[in-house]
């Protein structure tokens, strides 16, 4: 036990060690501050700015898209099904293998219906095939937390004569640290998955202005900065790396930390 | 004063009560007594209309609480719900500090303009409950993490803060171990010369203990009704005496 411990923490330990070292060489104000220039392959001047808002544009649009979604979903799924529904039970079975899916499998198929309505490479298409991705996270996370709500909170609250709209916010009082911790797990998904946006969203060197335009997605800046033959682009690969891996530690903490200061007022 | 009369109750076609006629003496403590599935809860939960929130629900008949109706689709609901107090039969506080579990009802009903009026009204009625002094220093620290009986102690402090007339209580023991019980139980007789309290209980010896007034019902219907002493001692009815005596339950 105690050595599967220490291999578990020294990957983890390693795994930022190198995030960290190797990124610190190339990393600079530049870096996150400035668009790339002269390709992203070889290029060696400039940031990955582009990078960086590109991934902040997706997962924010496709986080607020699957938050529409999911909710309505998780509703119906708890208030309007009864509790032994078949129709309730399939849904939760086809939201746990949606979850399972491979995200290059959801990149692919965002891809094809692409092809079909002849689009090309988008922030428009990377959004939509981000947001497939996350709703089954949203849905889940989302109904667990849902599930088992005490429906005598509702009782306490309407006996003490308060209205509907009053006893909402006390329903959302008791699920908010499940909706937040939904949504901060998605995010993190979303942001580090290069499989889905390879196709989708596609690849560039400038911000998109339109949700026509093809969009440069934070992993995707490590994927193709990685491969080229040139050390210092290499560097800069890491670099994205390192700003991907804080952004994502920052998410993860910050959950711990809401689900904790939240749920401690929870029954 | 409240009086029911010729109150029907369906749910989803099933003949709930039937035909209940009873009246339910101020300042007093009455116990609604009879087997499971009787229809107690539901008779209960209709004095306060949260048999509103049940699906497929169909009422008729009158229910008077001070000479109005409050079945009759002008009744306010909300204000109704003021005035009658729920203690449900497991503990249920709401998602927040102890105090503000107490200050909610205050504070939706706008009853206080300032803090420090509000803040008496807290303290005032977690001493009624006697659960001033068990949680001084942690009356900040969030109500889930009261026992089960001081959280059932809670809810019955968050019952009488908004001042009601008439306090519901369903099973409001039966989940407690017997000590917080005692404690529950004992509470509502002191509590019985300002506010008129209904019971369902399905422990006869508890209705032996406290109760002033029995109403006893069977498959939906009023059996008997009348003064404790007369009901426990002297049932007119054959099937309260076989009942009381213990052959069914």
């Amino acid at each position: 036990m105690w050595i599967a411990m220490l291999i578990v923490f020294g990957f983890v330990i390693s795994v930022i060690w190198t995030v960290f070292s190797k990124g610190m060489k190339a990393m600079s104000w530049d870096m996150i501050s400035k668009l790339p220039g002269g390709g992203f392959y070889i290029g060696k001047e400039g940031g990955f700015l582009n990078a960086i808002v590109g991934s902040l544009y997706i997962v924010g649009a496709s986080t607020v898209l699957g938050l529409i979604i999911s909710i309505p979903v998780v509703f119906f799924l708890n208030v309007y099904l009864k509790r032994d529904s078949k129709l309730a039970y399939t849904a939760r079975m086809a939201f746990d293998v949606l979850f399972g899916v491979p995200s290059i499998v959801y990149g692919a198929f965002g891809f094809t219906i692409m092809i079909y309505f002849g689009l090309r490479t988008s922030l428009l298409g990377g959004i939509i095939v981000i947001t497939l991705l996350i709703i089954p996270i949203f849905i889940r996370t989302m109904d667990e937390a849902t599930r088992n709500f005490p429906g005598d909170i509702l009782d306490a609250s309407f006996s003490l004569g308060a209205t509907r709209w009053e006893t909402l916010r006390v329903v959302l009082r008791q699920i908010a640290p499940g909706i937040a911790t939904a949504t901060l797990l998605s995010i993190g998904r979303a942001i580090g998955d290069a499989a889905s946006v390879m196709f989708t969203a596609g690849y560039t060197d400038s911000i998109p202005t339109s949700l026509s335009q093809p969009a440069a997605t934070l992993p995707l800046a490590v994927f193709f900065q990685l491969q080229s033959p040139i050390p210092e682009v290499v560097d800069r690969a890491y670099a994205a790396a390192l700003v991907l891996t804080v952004i994502v530690l920052i998410l993860s903490i910050s959950s711990r930390f809401i689900t904790n200061r939240f749920s401690k007022n929870k029954i | 004063m409240i009086e029911v009369k010729e109150l029907n109750v369906h749910i989803k076609g099933n003949h709930i009560l039937k035909n209940v006629n009873v009246t339910l003496p101020e300042k007093q403590i009455t116990c609604i007594i009879g087997p499971s599935g009787c229809g107690k809860s539901t008779l209960l939960r209709t004095l306060n209309r949260l048999i509103d929130t049940t699906e497929g629900v169909k009422l008729e008949g009158k229910v008077l609480v001070n000479g109005q109706d409050i079945l009759s689709s002008d009744a306010d609901v909300t204000d109704l719900r003021r005035k009658i107090g729920l203690v449900s039969q497991r503990p249920c506080p709401l998602p927040m500090s102890i105090f503000d579990n107490v200050a909610y009802g205050c504070r939706i009903n706008k009853m206080f303009n300032k803090r420090r009026q509000l803040v008496y009204q807290v303290q005032k009625n977690l001493k009624a409950v006697g659960l001033y002094d068990e949680i001084r220093g942690r009356i900040r620290t969030p109500a889930a993490r009261l026992s089960i009986g001081q959280q059932q102690r809670l809810c019955l402090a968050r019952s009488l803060a908004v001042e009601p007339d008439y306090i519901l209580a369903d099973e409001a023991t039966s989940a407690l171990d017997p000590i917080s019980a005692k404690t529950v139980e004992d509470l509502f007789v002191s509590l019985k010369e300002q506010y008129s309290i209904i019971m369902v209980t399905h422990t006869l010896r508890q209705a032996l203990r406290i109760a002033d007034h029995v109403v006893f019902m069977y498959l939906g219907e009023i059996i008997e009704q009348g003064p404790a002493e007369q009901v426990f001692h002297n049932p007119k009815e054959e099937l309260t005496q076989k009942y009381l005596a213990g052959a069914f339950s």
